[in-house]
């Protein structure tokens, strides 16, 4: 979808920023927000850029620099942490020669921290893109990133 | 049985995307009644019921409803679907297997506050609910239970579904509220509150969606046989998200008045491999840290003591012996360092200083000194930030202070002997 689509979709109102930055960000698979973007949505919604740049940098899920195809997102908090007992962060990040906060040559993987996603009763949890996964144990994180590179190539 | 289903009820029996499912276990007929009886009973059935807001805070529910019927001109109506506290699912399990129940406590809200626009705010993490609760509003609108003139009457009440972008300060709710104006989530100075002058400038009430979710079931028994249910002290069911070192972990809803303990070890089938519990923080990171000498405690929202510490939207971490108390603050400090919206002076800066310090003991490197100043910023940030953000996080470390003092102890000495080693 491109991002004109993507204005046509929500009522002209400022208030529906959020809403079309995430579909922005959904919708193209280096997932963020180019400049020319932000000037075409201030435009569009008619505010200041310096407002769409506010927004872009408060929420966690929007970037303004380019990030890999499949965003790998660990969760770090407690819950996750008392059921990791293989290091999920450290797997992937050895599978995919990658460190935190980083995105692979190709730029096929990015690799971030989440904050708690909600799955504690299934930990440990990622997320990657708008999947979840769950009860993770090293060959199955491993086979869920292979599956991922299979299916792109 | 120490479980009390109510609001789960229906979980595994009825498929949540099908309207027809919900109807036929008596769906929509709570609203039904409600319009028979009017605003001023149903209002008066949930003061009587005594509920409190269940996403954390345990504010009286009538409290607010009742302002914000005072309230004149065009009303929103907001449920709060941005459950970001760590330790904590139950929102999307309501979510998720009984979207309809939410629908209806929205709707008897409206209905009884003559508001006619709602949203859920939900968390952009929770897809699944996000997608589930769209289908729901259409289903809904197509019934007739949602837009114009609902049950050819001449109330009319809509729902949109708005997304979060990834930041837990936005479940505050003036934060949740700049955030669906489209600005960054930061929350404001209250009075006014929301109820007087929320979403837009315009009166706004906003709960949790397991308040919500609480509605059709009073309305159903009545207030008075709905306080019955729980203890003297906190009424009805709470859901409690149960996790970390522990058999069954899960979804469990009980009513209130029943053990810390009987949580764990009859519905979570105790510790694994035999270990013992070392502490269980309670509601989730902005919660509070007890000992096993502690958890005969009965779960309610006034009966704790102990530096305001609640139970909070519901949520049991278990902790077992493996585990050291400062590896777990760290990671509560470092997640509210992240999370800070910056608004505030003692949040925004307190917390990377909560973190060095913690770093600290956590590094063996800690003196009395250190100890002191963690105590007193603590102390400093629960008492002047602005929001429940910084209001609420320095629980741990507050907490483990008074319950484990040896922990501390202990790490400033060894911190000495290792200084001494290594100097």
């Amino acid at each position: 979808m491109s991002l004109e689509k993507i204005l046509t979709k929500y009522p002209q109102k400022k208030e529906y920023l959020i809403e079309i930055l995430l579909d922005v960000d959904e919708d193209k698979s280096n997932h963020f927000i180019s400049e020319e973007e932000v000037i075409t949505i201030a435009k569009h919604l008619n505010i200041k850029e310096s407002h769409v740049c506010s927004v872009l940098s408060f929420y966690t899920l929007l970037s303004s620099k380019q990030r890999g195809k499949h965003i790998i997102q660990v969760c770090k908090d407690v819950p996750c942490y008392l059921n990791d007992d293989f290091n999920v962060v450290e797997t992937i990040s050895k599978h995919l020669g990658i460190e935190m906060n980083d995105t692979t040559d190709d730029k096929m993987f990015s690799l971030e921290f989440t904050a708690c996603i909600g799955c504690c009763e299934n930990a440990p949890a990622m997320r990657i893109n708008n999947e979840t996964y769950t009860n993770l144990t090293k060959d199955k994180v491993i086979k869920i990133i292979d599956d991922l590179v299979g299916g792109n190539s | 049985m120490i479980e009390c289903k109510e609001l789960t009820k229906r979980f595994g029996i009825i498929d949540p995307l099908s309207i027809n499912d919900y109807l036929e276990q008596d769906g929509y007929k709570m609203i039904q009644k409600a319009i028979k009886i009017g605003p001023e009973k149903i209002l008066n059935e949930i003061t009587l019921s005594r509920i409190t807001g269940r996403g954390g805070a345990g504010f009286p529910v009538s409290i607010k409803m009742k302002s914000f019927a005072n309230e004149t001109g065009v009303k929103y109506v907001i449920c709060n679907a941005d459950e970001g506290e760590p330790g904590n699912f139950k929102d999307r399990y309501l979510m998720e297997n009984d979207p309809h129940q939410i629908i209806e406590g929205m709707l008897i809200s409206a209905f009884s506050t003559n508001a006619s626009k709602g949203f859920i705010y939900i968390r952009s993490e929770y897809q699944n609910a996000i997608k589930i609760m769209k289908h729901t509003i259409e289903e809904a609108r197509k019934n007739k239970f949602l837009g114009e003139n609902i049950l050819k009457t001449n109330f009319s009440f809509d729902i949109e579904v708005r997304r979060g972008a990834g930041a837990y300060v936005c479940g505050e709710e003036f934060a949740l509220i700049e955030s669906i104006e489209g600005k960054p989530g930061r929350t404001r100075v209250k009075p006014p509150f929301p109820s007087q002058k929320g979403v837009f400038g315009l009166p706004t009430l906003i709960n949790n969606v397991e308040t919500f979710s609480n509605l059709p079931f009073i309305i159903r028994i009545g207030g008075r046989e709905y306080n019955n249910i729980g203890s003297d002290f906190a009424s009805g069911t709470k859901l409690i998200s149960l996790s970390g070192n522990v058999k069954n972990k899960g979804l469990y809803e009980v009513s209130y008045g029943e053990t810390i303990k009987d949580v764990i070890y009859i519905l979570g089938g105790g510790i694994p491999n035999d270990r013992q519990i070392k502490m269980v923080q309670l509601g989730g990171a902005c919660g509070v840290v007890i000992p096993q000498s502690l958890l005969d405690i009965e779960i309610d929202n006034e009966r704790f003591h102990i530096f305001d510490s609640k139970i909070g939207a519901g949520a049991l971490i278990v902790i077992d012996d493996r585990h050291d108390i400062f590896d777990i603050i760290l990671r509560n400090m470092e997640f509210f360092e992240h999370e800070s919206c910056g608004k505030c002076t003692p949040c925004r800066e307190g917390h990377g200083q909560m973190v060095n310090l913690v770093k600290k003991f956590v590094n063996y490197d800690a003196t009395h000194k250190d100890y002191l100043s963690l105590k007193s910023l603590a102390n400093v940030i629960h008492e002047t930030s602005l929001c429940g953000l910084g209001q609420t996080s320095p629980s741990s470390i507050i907490s483990t202070m008074e319950f484990f003092p040896e922990d501390y102890e202990k790490r400033i000495e060894e911190s000495g002997k290792r200084g001494q080693t290594n100097g």
